[in-house]
């Protein structure tokens, strides 16, 4: 299964829950939010909601910023 | 003391809201946020650099505990990329605010009207409190309050300018055209731009580049810290009237002769 994860193609042979992806990324203890394919994924679903073949994931944080 | 104001849900004392970018680091952006005396504070939304995960976070500093984050969509130029954006930051910071930007002109910054009105529907109807940055055009700023945006945030000059309040006549207009919160979002340079802008009647003011590109921005977040308070306590004073020729403040009568 091909994945794009923040703009990079990544490949797995297992099944990736979103829980899995931030896991194998080291970003579980991270604030972060998740978009795939541009529909939030809520973090009461991280556990349930897959990531599937050809996905674009965006995991975003919040940085400095005005305007 | 001056009066309180709301923003949605949200009871708000200090009339200073200011950014986080452009600083040099986390430590310099707390100390001026604390200088600033700023209750509200907004944040971007970026995609985390994979490889450089293990760097600190801008939330580490500005605790969303202690401070009201007022997430935005900075860099947004469709609706609907704003709308995800929005959603995206209500997840990651359990907020309903957002300040809303649709930009329409990467050149000069400006707004996109027509993307902004669409992006304020959809988030109003969506439960966020929206306050979207918008030219200094009274009737976008009346048809935003209709579709129930909590505040208005004309500019005061285009973002990072520094340029001040270029056209207060406008600014004044959009005050007698809207009930809800006006906040002067961008332009602001120095403090007197801030006073000028309260001054007005504006409910608030926003800036970042005002403060973080100062020589010293942390004097500068006071200096708008007091500059804010000045202004809007002149307003709530109620200003002598202008006249052209000059009134002696000193008694006419009694006058000695000494000649």
């Amino acid at each position: 299964m091909k994945y794009v994860l923040n703009g990079e193609s990544h490949e797995t042979p297992d099944p990736l829950s979103v829980l899995d992806l931030l896991s194998r990324f080291d970003l579980r203890s991270r604030r972060v939010a998740v978009a795939i394919n541009a529909e939030v994924v809520p973090k009461s679903r991280f556990a349930e909601v897959y990531v599937r073949d050809g996905d674009k994931v965006e995991v975003i944080h919040a940085v400095g910023g005005g305007a | 003391m001056s009066s309180s104001y709301r923003l949605g849900d949200l009871e708000l004392h200090s009339r200073l809201i200011i950014g986080t970018g452009k600083y040099k680091s986390f430590e310099e952006n707390r100390h001026a946020l604390d200088a600033s005396g700023a209750e509200m504070i907004t944040v971007a939304v970026r995609r985390l650099d994979l490889s450089t995960r293990s760097a600190g976070s801008l939330l580490d500093w500005i605790p969303p505990d202690r401070f009201h984050i007022l997430p935005n969509t900075a860099g947004c130029t469709t609706a609907n990329e704003a709308v995800t954006t929005a959603r995206l930051a209500r997840e990651l910071l359990d907020t309903k605010l957002v300040k809303l930007e649709v930009i329409g002109d990467p050149r000069t910054l400006f707004p996109d009207t027509t993307a902004t009105l669409e992006a304020a529907r959809i988030l109003v109807a969506d439960g966020f409190t929206v306050l979207p940055y918008i030219t200094d055009d009274p009737v976008a700023c009346m048809r935003l309050e209709e579709m129930g945006c909590a505040a208005v945030m004309p500019l005061g000059a285009p973002i990072g300018s520094g340029l001040g309040i270029r056209n207060p006549a406008n600014i004044r207009i959009i005050l007698e055209s809207v009930s809800c919160p006006v906040i002067v979002d961008a332009g602001v340079g120095t403090a007197s731009d801030a006073a000028i802008a309260m001054e007005l009647g504006c409910t608030a003011v926003l800036m970042n580049s005002g403060i973080a590109g100062a020589k010293d921005p942390i004097k500068m977040a006071h200096a708008m810290k007091l500059a804010v308070e000045a202004g809007r306590a002149a307003y709530e004073a109620g200003r002598m009237p202008r006249r052209l020729h000059a009134q002696a403040s000193s008694p006419e009568q009694g006058l000695i002769d000494l000649s």
